[in-house]
């Protein structure tokens, strides 16, 4: 591989190829805070290659490859080459980790205890977590919630955040600092994104997990609103929500089991930032 | 190549307690690539290994023992559908070398479930399994209707409960396939497992996974399947006996072709290699420390092969113009 980097996130390490310089020199810096060894033995490979024979120059596309894949994974544009390998790395999580049980969920710490935030994609909870780790939360991650399946701790995978469309100038007004956000990657397939990376101390705490304490499902475009949500439903929305729930086996069952019944959990709409991190902060002081 | 690192590491596991981070990832993604992570893993269990390496390795062995545990499942359902015909049910590959016990499963991948029924009884099977759950995945109607004419096979269901595939065979070769293995002899000579799942004899095995690597296939994935052959071999007490029963399968030159590959990447490394067996050689270790292909054109090569095995040469045309048609492209 001509181009390479191997990175360290929370617990998992990447090691990417590429035969291209761009994506690799991005996420060099975007990572830069993050161990970055080229020698170390990587639990991941990903790939990105050329789609074809003549791919590499000719309307250079990428398809996202690597230890784990997905058979009909479309290409995608070399301008966007910095979040097909977001997406690489995402996928060899979702398909490939068996360390903790995995929650497709963000989550921030405060006070030495955990809130997970999790719902579809556009539920705004990616944005949420972001701009809570601005305002004197720790950021862990906008992406997968780790659950220790022994001592049912949270740890953190504060990966780049990836800001999509109205978020992207909702971060613009709260970091000010221009070198932690990527290129603006315009019409990808999930619209227009960028990249922004966890404030330095959330990457400097990656190896610190902590327990959870409020569950919540927020839904972004909402008059505000909080409701409780029931112990099945939040069970079975979980097992929906983790890629590796099946593959964990007994040991999944019993930490999802755990989390469920020690963890309160609020449905919260919301229309704003604002009003959302409002919203969090009465409900976390409520809780004790 | 990679390819070659990870078979020299899987025939001598104390090579893999020198190796450099460098060496240990082209290591994992040439395994990961051949699908022998969970083999690998196994073999270098117990060694003194670098700690981020004995994760990965630790995860490869967890992950083959939910493989082996999804397997027979899967058997075990398929068995119960099947109960009511009263017929032998043979598992075969990865399912029954964990259902056996034997050493070729131990940290095996295992994709689908594999059996074996007499011909005439495809009707039924098919049958009772579409009333049980399994469903047709190849919708096309050249697909569906190639299978059953030509194939070894019937066209793989999925079961839509549980996803995972099962392919009925009733011999072990495409029909089209120059050896005519003697499918009937097979199921005579299965061996009963305690619980009733049925497993090809010793012989037989090794019958089975030398066809489908070297009468059958492109040699994708040939790394795993020499494995097989390599830990079957072992299993054999009587060499007459193999020879017998290949010559009956018309597969006695594959059968020493494969001894020779066998040997020449996870045994003595004594046996005289034709030109022919370093090219498949060359195709087996053809990985790089990527995962990726490193060998390209050889790789077509076989492709072209596999498919002039499959099929008489007017046949093979018809065949690729009616795939070409319907937008299919091999790379």
């Amino acid at each position: 591989m001509k181009h390479r980097i191997t990175l360290t996130i929370g617990p998992a390490t990447f090691r990417l190829g590429s035969p291209w310089r761009e994506p690799i020199t991005w996420l060099k810096r975007l990572y830069a805070d993050y161990p970055q060894q080229p020698d170390a033995i990587a639990d991941f490979t990903v790939r990105l290659d050329p789609a074809g024979p003549l791919r590499r120059w000719l309307h250079p596309s990428v398809r996202i490859a690597g230890d784990h894949m997905l058979a009909d994974a479309a290409p995608m544009a070399l301008r966007h080459g910095l979040l097909a390998a977001e997406m690489g790395m995402n996928l060899q999580m979702a398909l490939g980790w068996r360390r903790h049980l995995l929650i497709h969920a963000s989550s921030v710490e405060k006070g030495g205890r955990v809130l997970v935030m999790t719902g579809e994609s556009g539920s705004g909870k990616s944005t949420l977590a972001a701009l809570l780790g601005e305002r004197g939360w720790r950021f862990m991650g906008d992406e997968f919630a780790l659950i220790d399946l022994d001592d049912g701790r949270i740890l953190p995978f504060p990966r780049l955040v990836s800001l999509k469309n109205a978020a992207i100038d909702v971060m613009r007004a709260e970091v000010h600092d221009e070198g932690r956000f990527g290129p603006l990657l315009f019409a990808t397939p999930k619209g227009d994104i960028r990249h922004l990376a966890p404030p330095r101390g959330a990457i400097g705490r990656m190896g610190e997990g902590a327990p959870p304490a409020l569950l919540l499902f927020p839904r972004f475009g909402a008059d505000p609103e909080l409701r409780p949500v029931g112990q099945a439903e939040v069970f079975v929305r979980l097992t929906q929500a983790s890629t590796n729930y099946v593959a964990c086996g007994e040991r999944g069952f019993d930490a999802l089991h755990r989390f469920v019944t020690a963890v309160p959990a609020m449905a919260m709409d919301f229309p704003d930032g604002d009003r959302a991190v409002g919203l969090v902060e009465d409900l976390w002081s409520q809780l004790s | 190549m990679s390819g070659r690192l990870l078979v020299d590491v899987l025939r001598d596991p104390a090579r893999a307690t020198v190796l450099s981070g460098g060496l240990w990832n082209a290591l994992i993604a040439a395994a990961r690539a051949e699908r022998l992570i969970g083999t690998l893993a196994v073999r270098l269990d117990g060694l003194d290994v670098p700690p981020a390496a004995a994760r990965v390795l630790a995860d490869g062995r967890a992950e083959a023992e939910r493989e082996k545990r999804h397997a027979l499942w899967e058997a075990d359902r398929a068995m119960q559908a099947l109960g009511p015909l009263g017929m032998p049910v043979i598992a075969m590959k990865g399912t029954a070398y964990v259902a056996a016990g034997l050493t070729a499963g131990e940290g095996r991948f295992i994709g689908d479930l594999d059996i074996m029924v007499p011909h005439d009884a495809l009707d039924d099977v098919e049958t009772v399994l579409l009333a049980a759950g399994w469903e047709w995945v190849k919708p096309d109607p050249y697909d569906d209707a190639y299978y059953r004419q030509w194939m070894h096979e019937l066209p793989p269901m999925i079961h839509r409960e549980r996803d995972r595939m099962i392919d009925v065979h009733h011999t072990i070769l495409p029909l089209t396939a120059r050896p005519k293995p003697d499918a009937t002899g097979m199921i005579a000579d299965s061996v009963a497992l305690p619980g009733g799942l049925r497993v090809l004899s010793a012989e037989d095995r090794v019958c089975h996974a030398v066809a489908h690597m070297l009468a059958d296939g492109d040699l994708g994935g040939g790394l795993r399947n020499l494995w097989d052959i390599k830990c079957l071999l072992n299993d054999i007490e009587d060499c007459s006996a193999l020879f017998r029963r290949a010559d009956r399968h018309g597969l006695t030159a594959h059968l020493t072709r494969a001894e020779r590959l066998a040997d020449a990447v996870y045994g003595t490394r004594t046996a005289r290699l034709s030109m022919v067996d370093r090219v498949f050689v060359a195709r087996l270790t053809a990985t790089d420390g990527w995962g990726r292909d490193g060998r390209k054109l050889l790789g077509l090569a076989f492709y072209v092969r596999s498919h002039l095995l499959r099929m008489p040469l007017t046949m093979l045309l018809r065949h690729l113009w009616t795939k070409w048609r319907k937008g299919h492209r091999p790379v």
